[in-house]
């Protein structure tokens, strides 16, 4: 499948492009309503840029996460000029994992990267980016476990695999066409790929050194500098089209690690009534308003877990586009738990944005677990383990083994079916020496 | 308010098929208004809770421009182009009305880049965002004031004039307190609604449960000066498929103190590419 994308058609609206498109022989797949106002004054040009596709349903110019099961769920991959905001997991064991595989899916289809972190050397944290595996044999890895999962889920992860067009690969510059790569997190990426990859990183410490005489606002300093580094990028290398000198035609990736902490100046995770409340939905809203003008995706993983006036949650997912939220099992009950001894955490899709459209392309499946191996993370919905046990004719883990024939001997009828959209666990308990009771373990309603 | 009546329920349950180039007729059913009778002098507040009640938004841009009205549109939450496409499946130019002076259209994303960046000679609409402490919205009051204003030519006017804001919770999130945004609302419904006759429509979040005190105090003091109060809810038993979410629809009389309750129907609606489909309680056609 050509990806075809329009870019920096400013005013030409939907009709030009559609004549454009009748004039040459491309595809019908035109990204419409052009979302980078980088403005060409000969109109609308037909280029590919490497990395990208246009949106099924409303023609959007979609970027990969680096990771093709949050791809599927978002809907084919994180809209070019919007923000992916991941909550992260309690000891921030597979947030900064997110981070690193869309770092190093900006690598390997060689978009300029953005680098800003309050606590680690963004070269530090390149040096740590997994390798890419890029050639068949993570193939044959997935086709062991695809025959473990659910129909529906295999449906969606075979999608993926037909996006690709593999030519032969080599390690040095890579010339990857594919749409959204698998890792390898034992191996470190390859040094020759970092140094041929373009890359800016922001280390707060060393910028906060700097006596640059900031102008005062209710911004702290921090996100001052970071806003005005940003912005410096997508002028300086014409990510935005304004810049006459420069005609970029490639995406610029940003990630910002860890927002939010004390380390940034903030002191939203410290108390509930901070004194810079605003502060962090202020930077949100205009580094939104620079994304939405500019050729460009970021992803900020925030310890939420640690902000303690749920409004401020509230609001900053109200000015994210797409909310990612990890919960991790480890040092949780859940870790002992036999239901969830392959999985490593839940996922939960928060809010996936509407854009040029009414509706979202939201997945039916609410209730979804992660499990991280060597060169794969897969996203399965919950209930999938369930049914996997029950076809192998295994009872659902129960805690008293009398109970256990008992509730065997159920009809079917009383377990509820798997609907989308609703995930129920079911434990028997027990008094000591009373009546067995059914209790729901797990219920997650959620829309 | 004059010739209010039920509407035809029968109707709804059979669920009146759409005509492309129409704006949600369903909801224009509901609300008993066609953009040829529009009222005047009206404060519509939009309220979501749990979901995303942004459809409304798009459905009263349209039908106000359809209704040739002028229309003033602060739009703080998403881009220009955005909600020019949504239009154009709703059957409305953005950008044609913006040519012929219909709308004018602030981009509260574009502008806050260029107000933040680079200092500006004349105020800005947007000023609050350079400041360092909590300042008041009376740019962005000017700036709507001159935008609805006919102009003193006496040229063929527009019907009446309409502000439309989307949203008024993220001036919450910019360092705003709520008292300067009620004052906002003041100001521009004593101009709009009052003295140049006109509509205003506003959407607020509800934040639910994550106690955001500024939000409900905008919330709770908004309700009482509305007219007409239009609340989406998502489903209290969760997602579901076929019906996205619930629509209380609120009449009052925010004049008059009266001894009689305030109208108000619920309808469960489902949102598709280019309508809004609305149903009783219980009543979607998944499960019928």
């Amino acid at each position: 499948m050509a990806a075809v994308a329009t870019c920096g058609a400013g005013a030409g609206g939907t009709e030009s492009m559609a004549a454009a498109t009748s004039k040459s022989n491309v595809t019908s797949f035109q990204r419409r309503g052009p979302r980078a106002s980088g403005t060409d004054s000969g109109g609308p040009r037909l280029v590919s840029i490497a990395g990208t596709r246009p949106s099924v349903r409303n023609g959007q110019l979609l970027v990969s996460t680096g990771l093709p099961a949050l791809d599927q769920l978002l809907g084919g991959g994180l809209a070019v000029g919007t923000v992916l905001l991941v909550e992260e997991d309690k000891y921030s064991i597979y947030s900064p994992l997110l981070f690193k595989y869309f770092l190093a899916e900006g690598i390997i289809n060689g978009h300029t990267l953005l680098v800003a972190s309050a606590k680690e050397d963004p070269a530090d944290i390149l040096q740590e980016l997994p390798a890419p595996l890029l050639d068949d044999s993570c193939k044959k890895e997935f086709d062991e476990d695809v025959c473990n999962k659910k129909p529906e889920s295999d449906i969606k992860m075979k999608i993926a695999w037909r996006y690709q067009l593999s030519p032969k690969m080599e390690v040095g510059p890579v010339t990857s066409s594919r749409f959204g790569h698998y890792y390898d997190v034992s191996k470190r990426i390859p040094r020759e790929l970092i140094e041929t990859s373009k890359w800016h990183g922001f280390f707060l410490p060393e910028k906060m050194s700097s006596a640059d005489k900031v102008e005062c606002c209710s911004l702290t300093p921090g996100y001052m500098k970071l806003l005005h580094f940003i912005q410096n990028i997508i002028y300086e290398e014409g990510f935005d089209g304004s810049n006459p000198q420069k005609k970029q035609r490639n995406i610029l990736r940003i990630g910002i690690q860890s927002l939010g902490l004390p380390l940034w100046g903030d002191d939203v995770c410290c108390s509930e009534n901070c004194d810079s409340s605003h502060s962090l939905s202020k930077f949100l809203y205009i580094l939104r308003g620079l994304l939405r003008t500019s050729l460009s995706a970021c992803i900020i993983t925030m310890p939420t877990h640690l902000i303690q006036n749920k409004a401020i949650i509230a609001r900053v997912t109200n000015l994210s586009d797409t909310v990612v939220a990890l919960e991790s099992f480890v040092g949780s009950e859940r870790e002992t738990n036999p239901l969830y001894k392959d999985y490593h955490g839940l996922i939960h899709i928060r809010q996936i944005p509407r854009l040029n459209n009414l509706i979202c392309d939201e997945s039916d499946v609410k209730d979804l677990a992660f499990k991280l191996k060597r060169k794969l993370f897969t996203i399965e919905a919950e209930w999938t383990v369930r049914e996997r046990d029950r076809k192998k004719g295994l009872p659902l883990p129960l805690v008293h083994p009398p109970m256990a024939a008992a509730a065997s001997a159920l009809q079917p009828a009383h377990r509820p079916d798997p609907k989308p959209g609703a995930g129920y666990f079911f434990l028997v308990s027990h008094g000591v020496q009373g009546p067995s009771t059914w209790a729901i373990l797990h219920c997650t309603p959620g829309p | 308010m004059k010739g209010m009546h039920l509407p035809d329920i029968r109707m709804l349950l059979q669920g009146a098929s759409p005509r492309s180039s129409e704006m949600f007729p369903e909801l224009n059913n509901l609300l008993n208004t066609t953009p040829d009778k529009a009222e005047q002098g009206k404060l519509t507040l939009l309220c979501d809770a749990r979901t995303d009640g942004s459809f409304l938004v798009h459905h009263f841009l349209s039908f106000y421009l359809k209704a040739n009205c002028k229309v003033c549109f602060v739009a703080l939450l998403q881009s220009f182009s955005h909600y020019n496409i949504v239009a154009q499946k709703l059957g409305v130019s953005l950008a044609a009305a913006r040519e012929r002076g219909q709308l004018v259209f602030l981009e509260g994303l574009k502008s806050s880049v260029d107000v933040f960046f680079q200092a500006q000679e004349d105020p800005h609409p947007l000023q609050f965002l350079r400041e360092a402490s909590a300042g008041n919205l009376q740019p962005l009051y000017e700036f709507v004031r001159e935008a609805l204003t006919p102009a003193d030519n006496g040229e063929a006017a527009w019907r009446c004039p309409v502000l439309l804001v989307d949203d008024l919770s993220v001036l919450l999130s910019l360092g705003m307190g709520a008292v300067a945004v009620l004052d906002f609302v003041h100001y521009c419904r004593a101009t709009v609604c009052c003295e140049l006759k006109g509509n205003m429509v506003a959407l607020v979040h509800d934040s639910g449960d994550a106690e955001d005190e500024e939000n409900n105090t905008l919330l709770i003091g908004l309700s009482h000066q509305s007219h007409l109060i239009l609340r989406t809810e998502g489903l209290a038993t969760g997602f579901c498929k076929d019906v996205h979410g619930q629509l209380r629809i609120l009449w009052r009389r925010p004049s008059q103190s009266t001894a009689r309750r305030d109208r108000s129907l619920t309808f469960q609606y489902k949102i598709q590419d280019k309508n809004v489909s609305f149903f009783a309680r219980g009543m979607s056609p998944a499960i019928l």
